[in-house]
């Protein structure tokens, strides 16, 4: 069944990562991705790598999962690092006509296949623990500074929560028109792609205009209770940064020093 | 003065259009603090347009409506008559917002932009008064169509509105869900004071209210308690409309010669009459 799908990716457990801020752990993400992308040798990439490793058992998520977050990866983790492995410089190992295979080569496979893997890692850490509903709301607030650019931050957020919200209401539609398609005698299993897409005609005119139908009746509901944008509207939930959230701050500030003394002192192992 | 009150409400759904049918002529109707109303009707007759005539999601076309002696049609009081009238529709799928139960209770209350303490408090004393509190974490879709239903009621009343108006709020739930919402409507008038406006084609919930209104081709056919309207057979069936069940045995009965006192409007009423007869009680 479709309707089987879990939304975003979020795994509910009690750990320190499911409890922080969710806005210090968006932050802290894109921070942990800009040092993976600017790591320059093996030993600050490898501390990166420990880093990422400890706050993967601090989220107390079954390691299988993040197996599976990376299975999606794999054909693009080989190609690269195929693709690397001839394209390095220096003496040749091994040589068979225009493919020559380096000490530099294989090392640069290695850097950026570790590189493509632990990006993957760190955001599925953040999309593990964080509900979408959470994600949602700490984007708007990270970005209502925008608001007074004019950019019209609360209507974002409020269509993705209504978006989110409807996902799994507009699934369960389509394996019910699908259904009745089917007990019609509508044939969707067979035939080349072409054939295959004209066979969702008639399961995709249906749905739009039920979808429409919901929205017309959501904007009642949400007219009848009082919507009327963004403005002088206050929120049950306020996020507050706790002593946790700047306990996971501080790790990853020690961990930056410590990244950032590996950077310099060691040679960068790589040319790309 | 009533608490909502229409007087001579006519509506059209498109005016500039002449050939526009028009689908209220005229009504007039007041409706007191704390009244239970069942307004009763075909489809087609005008029950949903008065629905969003109430709280001023419609205007009518000609009449006013007012609501606590505010005139819907004044643009500025809006949001002051939608905190005092709260619309629950008839499909639960589509009318809630949030992915969590309880944020979606908070929706209300947030665009009133009541302080968020004070959100979390009315957000909780709604869910325990429709008895979902222990969903308040759960995600909408993975309820049943009754507790949808009570969730969206659990919605309007965290603005602590004094009425609700509810759209044929059963129409698509079963038995089950049927009679949770009903209950919960009950539960609402007597405890909590809330005036309640209940729209439905079923009989039997029409008369669990205090007051039946039912509704004809855009006018006002019969005003009354639910055992005034429903003895009046004759005319309800002129208008092809139906009564409930043990009122409807009864008066066949009556019609085949059998001597009952009155008619029945519940199940209980009917078979303590046919106990009284049966032991020669009635002559």
């Amino acid at each position: 069944m479709i309707s089987d799908i879990t939304l975003g990716q979020y795994f509910p457990a009690k750990s320190v990562l499911h409890r922080a801020d969710p806005r210090m752990k968006i932050c802290l993400t894109i921070f942990v991705i800009v040092l993976i992308f600017t790591s320059q040798n093996f030993f600050s990439l490898g501390l990166v790598v420990a880093g990422v490793a400890a706050a993967m058992v601090l989220s107390k998520i079954p390691i299988r999962l993040y197996l599976k977050s990376l299975k999606a990866i794999l054909i693009l983790v080989i190609f690269t690092s195929v693709l690397n492995i001839f394209y390095g410089t220096g003496e040749p190992l091994w040589q068979w006509g225009i493919f020559r295979v380096t000490l530099n080569g294989i090392l640069n496979s290695i850097f950026v296949s570790v590189r493509i893997v632990i990006l993957i890692l760190t955001t599925s850490i953040l999309t593990f623990t964080t509900s979408p509903t959470q994600l949602t709301d700490a984007i708007e607030r990270l970005l209502r500074p925008l608001a007074k650019l004019h950019v019209p931050v609360h209507e974002f957020a409020m269509m993705m929560t209504i978006a989110l919200r409807f996902v799994p209401t507009l699934l369960e539609e389509t394996d019910k028109i699908m259904s009745a398609q089917k007990a019609r005698g509508a044939d969707m299993e067979s035939g080349g792609l072409m054939q295959r897409i004209k066979a969702l005609v008639p399961v995709l005119i249906p749905l739009f205009v039920s979808a429409f139908r919901r929205a017309y009746d959501l904007a009642t509901a949400m007219e009848s209770r009082c919507y009327h944008g963004g403005e002088g509207r206050t929120q049950m939930n306020i996020l507050k940064l706790g002593q946790t959230d700047w306990l996971i701050l501080g790790t990853v500030l020690l961990f930056f020093a410590g990244y950032l003394a590996l950077n310099i002192l060691f040679p960068p192992a790589i040319r790309l | 003065m009533a608490f909502i009150q229409t007087q001579q409400v006519r509506f059209t759904y498109d005016p500039n259009d002449v050939d526009a049918k028009e689908v209220l002529h005229g009504i007039d109707l007041e409706i007191e603090e704390g009244q239970f109303v069942a307004l009763l009707g075909h489809n087609g007759c005008g029950k949903s347009t008065m629905a969003k005539l109430f709280n001023g999601m419609l205007l009518p076309t000609a009449g006013k409506v007012l609501v606590d002696g505010m005139d819907t049609s004044d643009e500025s009081l809006q949001l002051q008559v939608r905190r005092q009238v709260g619309l629950v529709q008839q499909n639960p799928d589509n009318q809630l917002v949030a992915g969590v139960v309880e944020e979606d209770v908070a929706f209300g209350p947030e665009n009133l932009g009541v302080p968020p303490q004070e959100i979390r408090r009315r957000v909780d004393a709604a869910l325990k008064a429709v008895d979902m509190y222990e969903y308040r974490e759960h995600a909408p879709h993975k309820l049943s169509g009754g507790q949808k239903q009570r969730v969206a009621i659990a919605g309007v009343i965290a603005m602590e509105t004094k009425c609700i108006v509810l759209d044929e709020p059963t129409a698509m739930l079963d038995p089950r869900g049927r009679k949770e919402v009903m209950d919960t409507i009950q539960y609402l008038n007597r405890e909590k004071g809330i005036t309640i406006v209940l729209i439905t084609h079923y009989m039997d919930e029409a008369v669990q209210a205090g007051r039946v209104v039912v509704m004809d081709e855009g006018e006002i056919l019969m005003d009354g308690t639910p055992r005034e309207v429903f003895s009046q057979v004759e005319v309800l069936k002129r208008h092809d409309l139906d009564v409930p069940q043990a009122t409807e045995l009864c008066y066949r009965l009556k019609a085949a010669g059998i001597p009952l006192p009155s008619l029945p409007l519940g199940e209980a009423e009917c078979a303590a009459m046919f106990r009284r007869y049966l032991l020669g009680e009635i002559r």
